[in-house]
This record gives structure tokens, sequence and C-alpha cells, in this order.
């Protein structure tokens, strides 16, 4: 198991190699030029020509791919553009947000998704298995942009519950150690700010949770809907096991890598592509951030931010497939 | 006579009282914005979000005025003009220090400009400061040719400093009160040069005390600030980045933000409802306009056909539908609060059967022989317009009235500003803007029209009368003068088409009540020293 790791750590060298060449060039080859982006309405020649020589940008290509690659090798993801911060540092201040929404999503989806998938699944054609799928389709085709207003006008305007917008109130003070508001509480123990953060990461969540409760929903209740009609499900009825036994110990355990996969698949898409939510929420995440940067043509930010995301993604799928070993004896990982 | 003096004493007693009633110290005062800043180091920066928390940390040797860009001491308590118009002298003020206890003198005056010019032409006093080398370019001081402007940069004494100049530049101290003449601290700049947009320090009426990306920046009161007479009254002002425009007006109303930048047009009417609310406004110093490509033909050189689109667009439906009222038509290419402005032009009438006269004296009667041309439009909001390509839409249908057959073309904004300056043979008409920097008309009708001054003008019409009238203007130094050299001017472009002006579009921001003395400037800064809670 040990070796599999390293293994497929070491296919993570070529991959993002092969990631940074395809994004660089896509980047390169897409119209657009930073420098004019920076100047608007004012660039004149000469300033273009002046912001160009200093960003690099008048360089050959296979020269500011080699000049990316050496500070690479270095660690260094370069300087952003337009703040003129290293990449890793603007990386730092924002993942901590992004982090902290889509786990909190992602616990949503994963507790509501599963269950409601089970349920229906064993309750098959009956009014709570409609109602669910109803709301699972729902959920996906639900336009994010709409759920947050709406739950924003009722949950914050109407009812005054909960914040608007925001990870903290303009008057709670945090003292942050590692950019996880609700981690820094803790440390700090400073339970005000970690009730405020959590009352402002109740709505986000929710609405960044809706298509991937839906989609795991869907998922859950297929997977357990092929395992219930295997043979050995009937044995084990026919044993005179409970009917709870029956569903979480032999068919659930079974169905679930299908939906492991999913789980995993719905993280990756949760971190970097909650630009809707963030957006909606001033969630101060990566999504908005990596969106911004594309439209400015911030090629630091682009390439550094794909760079790292695509890391996170392989990570996270080597651990969905360790976790099939975990749940299923029967899978190897050699 | 002594009733009339008592009455007057009453008066007066009356009159200050309103006027000077004290304001309230105290409160935290949050800011609700579309975006975050992108840096604070002012010589470096180019974005309203960056300038406007910049406007409250730095200031420079001359102030615009609260609601105009008129200039008045800043910094420097005054200053003196040669005859000859090439050196200006300032003499600055005592008793001003830097957030960082630096003591504010000519040398601070010498570093700060200094730092931004190619060729370090300066002198301190005494030791002075090494500057250092330039991380980037600094992007508003070339645009604004400041190297061609500026010979050399001299502290004379502690509080004196001599600016020589390379030519005659009329514009020369407006340009001194813009953001980017800020004056910073040289020891707090040379402590980390690097990291200075992230710690700014200035002698602004507010410090800068933390930043989290994409949410929000913290400023709070600066003590041991110079001017004793008014604010800063806030303790504290947090800019907070909400970049959903119903969102933004959400936190508004619920109290949570004090004033809401950039308002979607249909959250106005429920603003003015509100009896929570106020509406704050100033019309833009900014225009949006249509121009032609006047690098080629017909439009080079058949003024009845530039006249003809002139008269068949529809302005005011345009300013009415699209700006949602949020504007007004405009007659000249400078915004009527600016000096220069010509009243007596009166501007294109919407008159499609002249418009259909101008075609056919043009040689186009009915649009035959002109073909299916291309009307450029902007992909994106820009605050002169709020939507370039629904405007586009409506000059299309309008420019169809009379005959012509347009249709739109967009890129995104980046390639349409590169595109766009290469005049490129399929490009007929084009949108663009621009907003005001200094409150000088040269700062519009040189920068945007006088395509012999250079070929990255965005509008290259050669006009020779038109030419001349800006090159005077730029070293004429009398501001009388100047104002009938721009008035012609303004006749000139109005005569021969040079470029159709749209509008002049308003700032409207929404803010709670309980805010007082908010005012907005044209140039769009943001300058909350005498604001203060009711």
């Amino acid at each position: 198991m040990f070796a599999y790791i390293i293994r497929r750590l070491f296919i993570l060298v070529p991959t993002l190699l092969g990631v940074s060449l395809i994004v660089f060039l896509m980047l390169r080859l897409t119209p657009g030029d930073p420098a004019e982006l920076l100047l608007g309405e004012r660039a004149t020649e000469k300033s273009l020509q002046e912001v160009r020589e200093h960003l690099g940008l008048n360089e050959p290509l296979h020269v500011q791919y080699g000049m990316f690659m050496k500070r690479l090798m270095k660690g260094d993801l370069g300087e952003t553009i337009f703040t003129r911060q290293k990449v890793w540092i603007e990386i730092k201040q924002r993942f901590p947000a992004t982090m902290e929404l889509a786990v909190c999503a992602l616990f949503l989806s994963c507790v509501f998704g599963v269950v409601l998938g089970i349920i229906s699944a064993t309750k098959q054609y009956s009014i709570f298995d409609y109602l669910s799928m109803l709301g699972a389709l729902a959920g996906v085709s639900m336009p994010i942009f709409w759920l947050g207003l709406v739950l924003m006008l009722f949950f914050s305007v109407n009812l005054g519950w909960l914040p608007i917008s925001g990870r903290l109130s303009v008057a709670t003070t945090l003292e942050v150690i590692t950019n996880f508001y609700v981690i820094d509480a803790i440390l700090t123990k400073n339970w005000l700010a970690l009730k405020d953060a959590l009352w402002h990461l109740i709505m986000p969540s929710v609405t960044l949770s809706t298509i991937p409760t839906a989609i795991i929903a869907r998922m859950t209740r297929s997977s357990m809907l092929e395992v219930l009609r295997q043979d050995y499900i009937k044995t084990a009825k026919a044993k005179g096991l409970s009917k709870f036994k029956v569903v979480y110990k032999h068919a659930l355990r079974n169905a679930l890598i299908p939906v492991v996969t999913t789980i995993g698949l719905q993280f990756g898409v949760l971190l970097c592509g909650a630009i809707l939510t963030e957006t909606i929420f001033a969630w101060p995440g990566v999504g908005k951030w990596m969106y911004d940067a594309v439209m400015q043509r911030d090629y630091m930010v682009i390439q550094g931010g794909t760079l790292i995301i695509a890391t996170i993604f392989i990570v996270i799928n080597l651990f969905v497939d360790l976790l099939y070993a975990v749940i299923n004896p029967k899978i190897s990982i050699r | 006579m002594k009733k009339l003096g008592i009455l007057f004493t009453l008066l007066c007693v009356l009159f200050t009282g309103t006027v000077f009633a004290a304001q309230k110290s105290g409160g935290t005062f949050v800011f609700g914005r579309g975006g975050d800043s992108v840096g604070l180091d002012p010589a470096y920066e180019t974005d309203g979000n960056s300038f406007m928390v910049c406007d409250n940390i730095f200031e420079a040797l001359v102030f615009y005025k609260d609601e105009s860009t008129a200039l008045e001491p800043g910094l420097a308590e005054s200053w003196d003009i040669s005859s000859d118009g090439l050196t200006y002298t300032f003499h600055l003020r005592k008793g001003v220090v830097f957030h960082d206890g630096t003591p504010f003198n000519a040398n601070a005056v010498v570093f700060s400009i200094g730092r931004m010019m190619k060729s370090r032409n300066v002198k301190f006093m005494g030791k002075g400061f090494d500057i250092p080398e330039q991380e980037r370019t600094p992007e508003y001081w070339v645009s604004m040719e400041m190297d061609d402007t500026i010979g050399s940069i001299e502290a004379v004494d502690e509080y004196t400093v001599v600016f020589k100049l390379k030519r005659v530049e009329a514009p020369f101290l407006a340009n001194m009160g813009m953001d980017f003449a800020d004056i910073i601290s040289p020891t707090a700049f040379l402590a980390n040069p690097k990291e200075f947009l992230r710690k700014p320090v200035g002698t602004g009426p507010f410090k800068f005390v933390s930043w989290v990306k994409d949410d929000k920046i913290i400023l709070e009161k600066f003590a041991k600030y110079w001017d004793k007479a008014g604010g800063p009254y806030f303790d504290k002002v947090i800019f907070r980045a909400i970049p959903e425009n119903s969102v933004r007006f959400l936190e508004l109303k619920t109290g949570n933000i004090n004033i809401c930048q950039f308002p979607n047009p249909a959250d106005i009417p429920l603003a003015k409802k509100d009896p929570n609310l106020q509406l704050i406004s100033q019309p833009g110093m900014n225009v949006g306009y249509l121009s032609f490509n006047h690098t080629k033909e017909p439009w080079k050189s058949n003024v009845h056909l530039r006249k003809a689109v002139a008269h068949a667009l529809n302005r005011k439906a345009i300013v009415d539908n699209i700006y949602q009222g949020m504007g007004q038509v405009a007659k000249n290419p400078i915004p009527p609060t600016m000096w220069g402005y010509n009243t007596s032009i009166p501007g294109f009438a919407y008159d499609v059967e002249l418009a259909k006269k101008e075609l056919e004296k043009a040689g186009f009667k009915d649009g035959e022989g002109l073909g299916e041309i291309t009307l450029w439009s902007m992909p994106v909001p820009r605050p002169y317009n709020p939507e370039g390509l629904k405007v586009g839409v409506a000059m299309v249908s309008d420019l169809s009235k009379i005959g012509i057959k347009a249709r739109i073309v967009s890129y995104d904004w980046g390639t349409y500003l590169k595109k766009q300056r290469e005049q490129p043979e399929d490009m007929d008409l084009f949108q663009l803007g621009w907003t005001g920097d200094n409150g000088d008309p040269d700062n519009f009708l040189a920068v945007l029209f006088d395509g012999l001054a250079s070929p990255s003008i965005r509008t290259q019409w050669h006009n020779d009368e038109y030419h001349n009238l800006m090159i005077k203007g730029k070293t004429t130094i009398d501001q009388g003068e100047r104002t009938k050299i721009y008035e012609k001017a303004l006749q000139v472009i109005f005569d021969e088409v040079g470029a159709i002006p749209i509008a002049h579009s308003t700032v409207i921001w929404p803010a709670t009540k309980n805010v007082e003395n908010f005012k907005l400037h044209p140039t769009g800064s943001v300058r909350l020293k005498n604001v203060s809670f009711k």
C-alpha cells in the first residue's frame, strides 16, 4: 500500500507538468493582454510597452515558459500581475475560506444525500421516494444564484436570523492564526467569534450543498437498488436478519463504492467551483479569485491556481482510491 | 439701523449655528463596494477601488475642493509659479507627521515624486534617501507623460520644494492633486519597498490597520492628524467587498453597511422609498461617446456622413432606457461641470429627416453604396456606459431608420481595447468613453480626440485647427484664456463631428440616513475626513 501511494504521488509530477504546459499555452493563445486590462482606456503605446517589458510579456513563449518552470522548480509560483503579491501567499489567504465552505457543504450533502438515497431505495415507489427524488431533481436544476438570494431575503432580511454575507460580522474580532476562522476561534477560545463564524457558514454551505446533495442522493439510491436485488441480500433476509442489519451491514457497504467516488469528485468540484456561491455571499475564497484572474488575464494567478487545484484533485482521487480498500476489503491496493 | 444690526447678529448666530453645528465623533463607518483594492501604493495603482482607500490614507500637495476639481492648498500651504511657467515652488505645511511618526518635509516630497521618475533628477536636502529601483512601471505617471514634463525636483529647505519643468504644462498643478502624486512616508517605504502597497503609510486622516483580501480593509482615526478644523470623526472605517450588487443593497437595507456603491439601477427607487435610506448623487466627470474610424474612407473626409450618423441617434432614449435615467445626454465631449464647457453648442438633435438629408448629401442616399458597417461596442459595463452592447443595439436600430445597415462587433475587454487602438479596416464606428483624472479639459479633449498628437490616441481624427488649439491650451497658463481656447476647440469638434458625445452618467449611491456630510467627488474619490454619523 505504501509503495502504491508513492507510485501515485510520482505520477503527480508528469501530470502537473502536462497541466502547467496546457494552461500556459491556452492562456497565451487566447486573445487578451494583461497590460491592456491593467491600463484600461488610459493605455498609450509607450505605457503598454513598459508594462509588458516589466512583466516579461515581450519574451518569446518558450522563454516565458522556461522562466515559469525555473521558478516552479524552486517552489515559487511567481508573483501576481495585478496585486504584485506571491501567488502562494494569495492562495494561502484564500484557500482556507474555500476549504471551510467546501467541507461544510460536503458534510451536509453526504449526510442528507446518503440518508435520502437509502430511504428512497428501501422504500422504492413510496411517496417519500417520489418526493425526495423530486427534491433531488430540483436541487440539481436550481440556479444557485436564485437560491442564494431567496435564502438571504427569507432568513436574513425578513426573519433576521442569519447574517447576509461575509465570513464574520464587522464588529467581531478574531485573532487569525490558520485563516480557518472556525479553527482559529476554537484555538483562541473566542466563543463569540466561533458562533459568528458558524452562523455565517450556514447559508453559503446550504446553497453550495444543494447540487452535490442531489447527485449523491440519486447515486446512493440507484446503487442501493442494485445491491438490494443481489442474491446475498435475499440470503441475509432469509437468514432472518433484521431489516436494519441487512440494509446497513450488507447492502450499504457494497453500495458505497460508487457513492464514495461521486463524493470525492464532488469535493473537487466544490473546492474550485464555488464561484457563484462565493460571489453571492461575498465569501473571500479561491473560486471568485480565479474567476477574476481569468477575466483580467492575470496569467500568474491562473497558472499557479490551476496547479494547486490540480494537485488537490489528484490527492483527493488518491484518497478515494485508498478508501475503497477500507470500505471493501476485497479490493486490494498494490 | 440698530434694529438692522440686531437682526444681522441674530441671523449670523442662526446661520453659523446651523452650518457649524458640531459633528458627532465616533463610530465605525462601513463602506460597501463591488470589489477589493488591488494595492495601496498610490504611485502604482490604476483602479478606483484602490484609490478610494488611498484617498483616506494619503494626501497630495494640492487638494481638489469638496465637490469640484478646483484646487486648494493641501500638504503645500501655497505655491509660486515663475513668469515663464517653468518653475513651481511649493511651500509646505509645517507640523505634519506621517502615521509612523516620520515628519513630513521637503525630502519626503522629493522622495515620493522622485521615485516615479525614469531618470532620477532629484536633489535632497542634507543626506536624503536612496531611492530604490522601480519594481514596475508607475502607470499613471507614464500615461500622464510626467517624465516629459518634470525636469528636476529639489528640496531647497526643509519646507520648500522646487519643481523645474521641461515644458510649459498648464494642467501640471491639477496633476499634482491626483492620487499618483500622493506623498508617502519614505522611512516606511524604505523599510520594505515590496510590502509598502500592503502596509501603506501616509499623512491622511485615517491610518491603515489591516487587510483581509477580497473581504475588508480596516482603517482607524489618526489622532495626530494636522488639520484640527474638521474631522476625522469616525473611530474606524471599514471598506467591505461585496461583489454582487443586489446583495450589497440588502446589506445596506439591513444596516450592516452605511453606503452602497454602484447599486443596480432598479434598486434606486426602492432606496428612495425606504425611510432609513438617503440618496447621494453627483454628475460624474465622464463621457461615453461614439466615434469613427477616421483612418479610412468614407469616414475620414465625409463630414456629411458623420453628421447623418449623429442626427440619426436617439440619445435621449438611450439615456432614459439603458442608463435608466442615471445620466444626461451629452452636448459636448466634456461634462457640463467642467470649466471650458461650451454652453452655446446645441448638441446633435435627434432628427431622422435631417439625418436622411445629410446622408444624401454625403452621397449615400438611403444608405446605398455604404454596405454593412460595423459598430464596435464594449462588452463590459464602464462608469460612463452601463451597457455598451445594449447601447450598440439601440444605435444599430436608429441607424437602420435612415437606411444604414450596421452590425455589432465586440471582443473581450482587453482585446477590444487593443484592437480598437489599431484602427482596423473592419471597424467603422466604435463606442468608448472616459472618466476624467484631474478636472482639466486637456485631460478629455487632447487625450481622446487629438489624433495628430499621437497614433495611440483612440480617435484618429486629424484636424490641424483642433491640434493647434490643443497645443495652445496646454501651454497657456491663464485659465481665462484657456477657457476660450477649449470653447473654440469644442466648436470645431462639433462642426466637424470628430466624435459624437452620447451621455454623462450620474453617480447615485444610497446610504443610511445617519450618514452626514458625505460628498461624492466628480473624480470618483471617496474622502471620509469630514463625514460623520448624525
